[in-house]
């Protein structure tokens, strides 16, 4: 178990310090609903986080005491050897003891800050023995998550509305860090991650985890964290990922053993009315209402809610090709991307239902009235076929 | 008798004119176009920063769409380096190191035409991606793959533009490398030189070795993109990250190639305004040398967030702080310099004075960042963009700002306005801390960068940084009317206004004469 420590131990004051200095400085500007100053790294909720906190505050007393003996003795300087005040030049230009001096000081304190970061990267770097492994696969823009072995696997998407963003609602309390489902794990076990990406470089990261891994397509790298305390983690990705990367919250929710069990409980019995659903038959309106929905998570970002997508960067899918032409090529374009862009293949990420939702609501919107419906049916028949 | 020789000499062959400009074969007529371009592209990379951080001045999206903010940003980092700081540095190099070595000009006259004229070259292009289709640039000046493979046509302009500055780079250094070696004047061993041409002979060495690396890697992100093969995309067995180990094995000698010459730069202000000479000129040789090395042994130091193996991590975590030696022995002597001299504050000090400070402050966070566990916690958050704007802003902008003070009486015969300096100094001294220090807090907080948008906990520091950042901007443009000032006329500057300074320019008249050092000067 981890000793909970008082995180503003050691530079705290000298921190709080900066924080009312800082504070005082903005007084003037007007502040915003919850915007606070936070000066230092968030308080960690993990024994690798709680280390690099320490490590962090160790390494900025070192840099504190080193400025305080370089630039003290500047600062003389440029108060008692001035011209103005009358000070003569003196002429040396050397002394090989100070020199071997200020050379061999610095490798002495070096060394002793390489050996506790020495230790600790060993430590995050152990992923063994671990509970629960989780396999986490970015997308462009959003996570997917499977915890393996256990036949639980979703999208992870954010559920901040675009009218917050663009100052049509005021923005709520988790502003651009909350999604729809968050990564549920139980508290006091060691949680390894598999990482991968399905298209471009992402990274997860909870910064009070301490944990931040890149997820690089082709690769499986791996990082690991135990926390003890239940509640909600908020982060983002932090590899710079196209046009959504702003928009890519990780929220992880730790709970009881009970709890956990229940969620697992509950995710089977989503995965079993999905299943259910993908063998009915939808009317119009049914498909693009919830087609709408799919739209706007994963499809808006590129080709825009008006369907107009960015000129040059993203094609419109109002009046396109596709979006109007032969069905099948439509739903092989939305199941399997292109190449060398930014479409994803989405058949590996939305079940049937969605696909086919998504499909319609494209073919029947803005300019687009083609009257056509695609039935979770026609996508298990393309899915099949294709994987002949 | 010197200058009657000089003033037999000085019958221009150059056309006037813009053919003047066009067909120059002068050392200081192509420091001049080289300064010159440089400016403008910090304004108009800087005019990018401001839009920046307009849209980042509160939370939601106002101004930009986040496709047109990627281009902003990535935009912003690729000209500030290659159009403002190094163009700038090879400015000074034309000028100042054919004059600090007693040459009459650069060893390839041509060559150096060639050089410059690429770039302007190169920027019509970079910037006029903003109106192809796609618009700009939007992968981050990193340029990592798959990203960038997934980009529109800017993206294939943008390699072609890089590749004409890398030409040009690798042409200009090799000249700076030719001039240095052979045409020192008689008794200027190598270890008597000036401290900015030492700075200048290993930055060439650096550019020479990297940029082809540069070359390499962006012409097979072209064949990525344009040729089917797959380097780097895993699906045909290629790897994104040999990309960055790449880019970095440029990138990270690319840093020092901004910060050696202003080192350079600021090693010779220093002992003129504190009228002593630089304390431990061997070490300062060796540190600087030092660098350039372990310059070349820390690059995946960008990349630990990747998953390297336990000892890729510790290895280059390791050289990384290995680098604050070197780089302390170089602080410390310039600390030693101004010990008991005799100090005044004319506006390039101030600068110099400024940068040791600042540069020192972006070394602490570079010392943070080099611990691979809490650089985990704060690689693509904004405590880099802080450390790299300390090192890059108040590090190299900031002595080359100082140097233009220094040298401008030099270059155009005139003083400038002392009291409009320091004003524009103070300034920026100040807007740039007020933009650049809350930064770190933001990054420990946890806002990542290259984001337009943020949670709103950033929301403060952010209003602070976007507030700095206009001041910062607006502060620049008295810099333009002071240079624009100077330029047109003002006090006359004698053949040397500095009297603590010892290098040969000041030997010269000012400005000098078109053809300097017809007969080369003996230095004992």
């Amino acid at each position: 178990m981890i000793e909970p420590k008082h995180i503003d131990r050691g530079v705290g004051p000298y921190f709080c310090a900066i924080r009312s200095l800082i504070a005082l400085l903005a007084g003037a500007l007007p502040a915003s609903a919850r915007a606070e100053f936070a000066v230092n790294l968030p308080a960690p909720a993990s024994a690798l986080a709680q280390q690099i906190f320490d490590l962090h505050t160790t390494i900025l007393w070192v840099c504190l005491a080193i400025l305080i003996v370089v630039f003290v003795p500047m600062a003389i300087a440029l108060i008692r050897h001035r011209r103005a005040a009358g000070h003569p030049a003196a002429k040396f230009h050397d002394n090989l003891k100070v020199e071997i001096a200020w050379t061999l000081v610095p490798v002495l304190i070096l060394i002793a800050m390489a050996w506790p970061a020495t230790r600790l990267v060993a430590s995050m770097k152990d992923t063994s023995k671990s509970d629960l492994t989780i396999k986490v696969t970015g997308h462009q823009w959003k996570w997917e998550y499977e915890y393996l072995g256990e036949d639980i696997r979703f999208i992870s998407n954010t559920s901040t509305p675009t009218t917050q963003i663009d100052g049509g609602q005021s923005k709520g309390e988790h502003y651009l860090l909350e999604v729809d489902r968050p990564l549920v794990v139980p508290a006091g076990q060691k949680i390894r991650l598999v990482l991968t990406s399905s298209d471009v470089i992402h990274s997860w990261w909870i910064p009070a985890f301490g944990v931040k891994q890149d997820a690089i397509p082709g690769f499986i790298r791996e990082a690991w964290f135990t926390v003890d305390k239940t509640g909600t983690y908020r982060g983002q990705c932090a590899e710079l990922c196209g046009v959504g990367h702003g928009f890519m919250p990780v929220v992880v929710e730790v709970v009881g053993d009970g709890e956990f069990a229940a969620w697992k409980q509950q995710q089977k019995a989503l995965v079993a009315a999905a299943t259910a659903g993908a063998t009915k038959t939808y009317a119009l309106a049914e498909l693009k209402a919830l087609g709408e929905k799919v739209y706007g998570a994963n499809c808006a970002a590129c080709h825009q809610p008006t369907g107009m997508g960015i000129p040059g960067a993203f094609p419109a899918l109002s009046g396109s090709k596709i979006a109007t032409g032969d069905r099948s090529a439509h739903i092989d374009r939305v199941m399997n991307g292109k190449a060398n862009t930014a479409m994803a293949a989405f058949g590996a990420q939305l079940s049937d239902l969605d696909l086919a939702a998504v499909i319609t609501y494209e073919r029947n919107s803005w300019n687009n009235a083609t009257g056509d419906l695609v039935q979770p049916a026609d996508i298990a028949a393309q899915r099949s076929g294709s994987a002949k | 008798m010197n200058s009657d020789a000089i003033a037999l000499d000085d019958h221009s062959h150059a056309p006037s004119g813009v053919m003047r400009w066009l067909t120059s074969t002068n050392h200081k007529d192509i420091g001049t176009l080289y300064l010159c371009f440089s400016l403008l592209m910090f304004f108009f990379a800087g005019a990018l920063a401001m839009l920046i951080r307009a849209e980042l001045f509160q939370p939601g999206l106002q101004l930009f769409q986040p496709a047109v903010f990627n281009q902003l940003t990535t935009m912003h980092g690729l000209i500030m380096i290659f159009g403002a700081i190094m163009p700038s540095l090879v400015g000074f190099a034309n000028w100042q190191v054919p004059l600090m070595i007693g040459a009459s000009d650069m060893a390839f006259p041509r060559l150096n035409n060639w050089s410059f004229w690429l770039l302007p070259a190169a920027g019509i292009l970079l910037i006029s991606t903003f109106f192809v289709p796609g618009g700009a640039l939007a992968g981050g000046w990193t340029m990592y793959p798959p990203l960038f493979i997934q980009g529109g046509i800017a993206y294939d302009i943008a390699i072609l533009a890089v590749h004409i500055l890398g030409v040009s780079s690798i042409m200009g250094a090799i000249n700076i490398i030719v001039t240095i070696l052979n045409m020192r004047a008689p008794g200027m061993t190598l270890m008597k030189m000036p401290m900015f041409v030492w700075t200048w002979l290993i930055t060439a060495f650096l550019l020479v070795a990297v940029m082809p690396v540069l070359a390499c890697a962006i012409t097979m992100l072209l064949a990525d993109r344009n040729f089917g093969t797959h380097f780097f995309d895993a699906a045909g067995g290629g790897d994104p990250v040999m990309f960055q180990h790449l880019f970095w094995f440029f990138g990270h000698p690319e840093v020092y190639i901004m910060i050696l010459p202003a080192f350079g730069i600021v090693s010779t202000i220093i002992p003129t305004f504190a009228r002593k000479p630089l304390f431990g000129y061997v070490s300062m040789v060796y540190a600087v040398a030092s660098i350039a090395f372990l310059s070349f042994i820390v690059w995946a130091h960008h990349m630990f967030t990747t998953g390297m193996p336990l000892g890729g991590q510790l290895f280059f975590m390791y050289t990384t702080m290995l680098i604050a030696i070197p780089t302390g022995i170089k602080v410390f002597n310039w600390v030693a310099t101004l010990w008991r001299g005799s100090i005044s504050f004319e506006t390039p000090m101030l600068f110099a004075l400024a940068f040791v400070f600042l540069f020192t402050i972006g070394g602490f966070s570079g010392l943070v960042l080099s611990l691979v566990p809490v650089d985990i916690q704060l690689q693509d958050t904004y405590y880099v963009v802080a450390h790299f704007h300390y090192v890059l802003f108040s590090g190299s902008a900031m002595a080359i700002m100082g140097g233009v003070y220094y040298w401008l009486p030099k270059w155009t015969g005139h003083l400038y306005d002392e009291r409009l300096g320091k004003i524009h100094f103070w300034l920026t001294a100040v807007a740039f801390n007020i933009t650049f220090f809350p930064m770190h807090f933001l990054g420990l907080a946890g806002m990542p960068r290259r984001i337009p948008d943020y949670a709103l906990q950033f929301a403060d520091f952010n209003r602070i940084a976007s507030l700095g950042a206009f001041l910062l901007g607006a502060s620049q443009l008295l810099w333009l009317y002071i240079v624009i000032k100077c330029v047109r006329g003002g006090a006359p500057a004698g053949n040397q206004p500095w009297d603590g300074a010892d290098t040969l320019e000041w030997t010269q008249t000012s400005p000098p004469p078109y053809h300097s050092f017809v007969i080369p000067p003996l230095v004992k």
